[in-house]
């Protein structure tokens, strides 16, 4: 769709946002009683559950490693998650996105601990609005915490991208639309190594050195509140 | 997961033989009922119901789409429900099972059949276009009595929703050419306007184990229980819908008294529904 909507306006964005700012993020740890970890996410408007199962025996056997478990990643939109419902169940987009942050997760988890198991991750999107792989995997990652999955370290997800010809950080919802690049990535935030990486639209080599930039500010400002929801939640619980 | 609903069988039925239940609940006590409203800001309605630690969610899109032929000027109400891995380890991904389909339709029926939306007013262009309201159920935690969270959320839900003929006005004005009685509607309906619903029931269910009923049953009761009923009252105190599940089997004094229990519980869970969606 080609528009003529002005995305930044007087140097501010549609949401009053700068360039380099983030939306409002909230982040909350073990907020199911089932689930073995689980997350609840809150960024901008998109509203994202993340619950751990595992490690457990993978189902079909077939699917088993004898060297080391597999991960299992989900994600899931509810059928009212978007204004024009969503037949529930999983399409070829969803698949898609399950497969990116399953691989994501596998470079960080250590998998050789469990052979033969899954470590099963379920994302489900609950209101969506831009953006919603990245709060699912951010969101992931503090469920695997909560579940006390070993990891190498504590992946966390942003985007960048492109509006009106600018580089700006974590697109809303017209920015997505009607933007001109979107580049979402997944690190980990203690050696900066990139576990996630997309991008569609134009961006020069210029641009995309200084949006691979921003986003990776992006992740560690987000990997604090990542920290600061799962301290949030066990030192509540060492009081106790 | 069958090993330990064994071992915790012989716990619970002894505590049972004491008057008391696991979580210390009278036989005829519903667990803690917290209702949360308009949660969803892309759904047209939408709730979020917690019994004890069961967690459901319920959220109402709406659409414009075609009347079955048999209701010509009726709007088309539908109702699934997801059963989701997150909820429980037992649950798997995939088209929906025996037991999501049942609970759909448990929930579907009690909406239904006890009329609370008046789809005659939700005719658009009769034989032709009429409104769509699609219940999506999303069970988040699962433990124990997901029939009565899940109808809870979904009346929570409807009765916070919003008919959104704002968002869908460019594709009713596209049909004015064909169907020029489009015009006169939009100029009667010019903002979203509430569902047109009436007093709904309200849905209680027990469980029967070694011949004690409980009501409002967690997952480790479900797990060791002979039968189920599911009852719905109306705010008269009249039956509105049953369905007794499992292979087990209830006494008539039995299924009396889970009746008057029902009664009892609907009013209070009414309070509660009433309370929530500010009414």
């Amino acid at each position: 769709m080609i528009s003529n909507i002005k995305l930044i306006k007087n140097g501010k964005r549609l949401d009053n946002r700068k360039n380099d700012e983030l939306r409002p993020i909230k982040i909350e740890a073990g907020v199911l009683h089932r689930a073995e970890g689980s997350c609840y996410l809150e960024w901008g408007g998109n509203k994202v559950l993340a619950a751990v199962y595992g490690p457990r025996e993978a189902v079909p056997r077939h699917t088993q490693n004898p060297l080391r478990a597999i991960v299992n990643a989900r994600y899931n939109m509810a059928a009212f998650s978007v204004d024009d419902r969503k037949r529930p169940g999983p399409d070829r987009r969803s698949r898609e996105i399950s497969k990116v942050i399953s691989e994501a997760l596998e470079n960080i988890i250590l998998l050789e601990k469990f052979p033969r198991a899954s470590i099963d991750v379920n994302i489900e999107i609950l209101d969506a609005e831009a953006g919603t792989r990245c709060a699912g995997l951010t969101a992931a990652a503090v469920a695997l915490v909560d579940a006390g999955i070993p990891m190498k370290d504590i992946p966390v997800a942003c985007a960048a991208g492109k509006i009106d010809g600018e580089v700006v950080l974590d697109l809303g919802k017209e920015e997505d639309n009607f933007g001109n690049a979107d580049l979402p990535i997944a690190i980990a935030p203690r050696t900066g190594e990139i576990l996630l990486l997309q991008m569609d639209g134009h961006l020069t080599q210029k641009e995309f050195d200084k949006a691979l930039d921003l986003a990776i500010k992006g992740c560690k400002i987000i990997a604090e509140l990542q920290k600061k929801a799962i301290l949030e939640k066990y030192q509540k619980n060492v009081e106790v | 997961m069958a090993i330990t609903a064994e071992i915790k069988k012989d716990y619970i039925i002894k505590l049972s033989k004491n008057g008391k239940r696991l979580d210390n609940r009278k036989f005829d006590e519903f667990r803690k009922i917290k209702i949360e409203t308009n949660i969803i800001k892309k759904a047209e309605g939408s709730a979020k119901v917690t019994i004890g630690n069961t967690q459901v969610i319920s959220g109402i899109k709406m659409d414009i789409g075609e009347p079955y032929p048999d209701t010509p000027d009726s709007g088309v109400m539908t109702t699934a429900a997801e059963l989701i891995p997150m909820a429980s380890p037992d649950f798997e991904s995939g088209p929906p099972d025996q037991k999501s389909i049942e609970l759909a339709r448990v929930v579907d029926r009690g909406i239904r059949e006890s009329k609370i939306i008046d789809v005659d007013k939700l005719c658009i262009i009769p034989s032709e276009k009429v409104w769509m309201v699609f219940i999506d159920i999303h069970i988040l935690d699962y433990d124990g009595n997901l029939f009565d969270a899940a109808s809870l959320a979904s009346l929570a839900a409807l009765m916070t929703a919003k008919v959104p003929i704002e968002r869908l006005k460019p594709i009713l004005e596209n049909m004015i050419e064909k169907y020029p009685s489009i015009e006169k509607y939009l100029k009667e309906h010019l903002e979203d306007f509430p569902l047109p619903l009436s007093n709904p029931p309200i849905s209680c269910t027990s469980a029967k184990f070694n011949d004690i009923v409980v009501i409002d049953p967690s997952l480790d009761e479900e797990e060791i229980a002979e039968a189920r009923l599911t009852i719905a009252t109306d705010d008269k105190g009249d039956i509105r819908a049953m369905q007794k599940g499992l292979n087990g089997s209830f006494t008539v004094d039995e299924i009396k008294k889970v009746i008057k229990s029902s009664i009892d519980n609907g009013k209070k869970i009414r309070e509660i529904l009433y309370k929530s969606v500010g009414k």
